[in-house]
């Protein structure tokens, strides 16, 4: 019983944030100024996500070639600033970032 | 409207449903790879906080959000009350707000039902994927089927990964050392680079990317939040100040 006031409370307040401003975007035009500062959502919404991710573990800092993370998130950037493609920034930051974990264990 | 043979051949096949749909889908594999380890140790965990089989896939077919239902289960292995988790998935899911006021333009114009599904379909990874192609400069009308095949992508697979998890997930190797998860870290990159042409959007990733490591002790996603907020709110003042 309590499983199913769980899961039906968390699909409510799920589903109603998500959806409050997509059901009533019909009754408003959002002002320019407006507009112009929700242009900055996703790059920042973006990098907000993957920084933490990178160079955060175990509540600490990794500033170091022992953190194979940063290592292909800087192969990334490298791979997307000189090649604008994104397939290619992927694909090659997850081969720095596996290639790197092989060389740290072998290391090791 | 634009007659078909003016536009390239590729951009004109996409500005049809169908094939939006399905490059919605495609683009969203990246992200589907870095999810996976999740949805896995999402379904092995859920089992040993107490929850049963059919609620952990119940939770991950209507609610569909990684990042509360690990938050769920974790206070439900620690004995909280239903009504305080959903209090917390209320919380931690504020983000979507911001992600649902920058889709407004886009959205504005479709019917309800469309509104609903895409609303609920609403995730980090859809919204990061469906900015992407609204971004784009093609005006195809049909840019909401590609948002649709992105998102019901990555729905199918957090369905499968959940169902895997309670499944498999004990003799599964240890997910989370797959390092699948970093999949999400490079295309975010990627998708982030694009965007940083002009000096304001600069400064709004460097003091979200610097406010988001301040922050991230923060509970319940609220970090990112904040992060966000800083960011746009550099963005707007610095374009400002340019101006002047």
């Amino acid at each position: 019983m309590n499983e199913l006031f769980l899961i039906a409370g968390m699909a409510i307040a799920t589903f109603t944030i998500r959806y409050v401003m997509f059901a009533a975007s019909h009754r408003f035009t959002l002002p320019p100024t407006l507009l112009r500062a929700l242009r900055y959502v996703p790059p920042v919404v973006l990098t907000a996500i993957v920084v933490p991710e990178v160079l955060l573990s175990e509540g600490g800092l990794q500033l170091s070639f022992g953190n194979a993370r940063l290592v292909g998130a800087i192969a990334a950037i490298a791979v997307g600033t000189g090649t604008q493609n994104l397939l290619l920034t992927i694909v090659l930051g997850m081969a720095a970032f596996f290639g790197w974990q092989a060389v740290l264990t072998w290391l090791v | 409207m634009t007659h078909p043979d003016l536009l390239p051949r590729s951009l004109a096949r996409r500005s049809r449903p169908r094939p939006e749909f399905w490059a919605g889908a495609r683009d969203m594999v990246p992200l589907i790879v870095g999810a996976i380890p999740f949805g896995i140790i999402f379904g092995t965990l859920a089992g040993s906080s107490g929850l049963s089989a059919p609620a952990t896939l119940a939770m991950s077919a209507f609610v569909f959000a990684g990042s509360a239902q690990f938050i769920a289960i974790g206070m439900l292995a620690a004995s909280s009350g239903w009504l305080l988790v959903v209090l917390t998935t209320l919380v931690v899911n504020l983000r979507h707000l911001l992600y649902a006021a920058s889709l407004v333009p886009h959205v504005q114009s479709l019917s309800s039902p469309w509104k609903v599904a895409l609303g609920f379909l609403l995730t980090d990874e859809s919204f990061a994927v469906a900015s992407r192609r609204y971004d784009q400069s093609d005006a195809s009308p049909h840019k909401h089927w590609y948002y649709l095949g992105a998102a019901s992508a990555m729905y199918l697979n957090w369905q499968i990964c959940t169902l895997l998890g309670i499944t498999l997930g004990q003799t599964l190797p240890n997910a989370a050392a797959w390092g699948l998860d970093f999949a999400m870290s490079v295309t975010f990159i990627g998708m982030t680079i694009p965007y940083l042409k002009t000096k304001p959007m600069g400064i709004a990733v460097a003091v979200a990317a610097i406010v988001a490591l301040l922050a991230a002790p923060l509970p319940h996603k609220l970090g990112l939040m904040v992060a966000a907020i800083a960011g746009i709110a550099a963005g707007v003042s610095s374009e400002r100040l340019t101006q002047t």
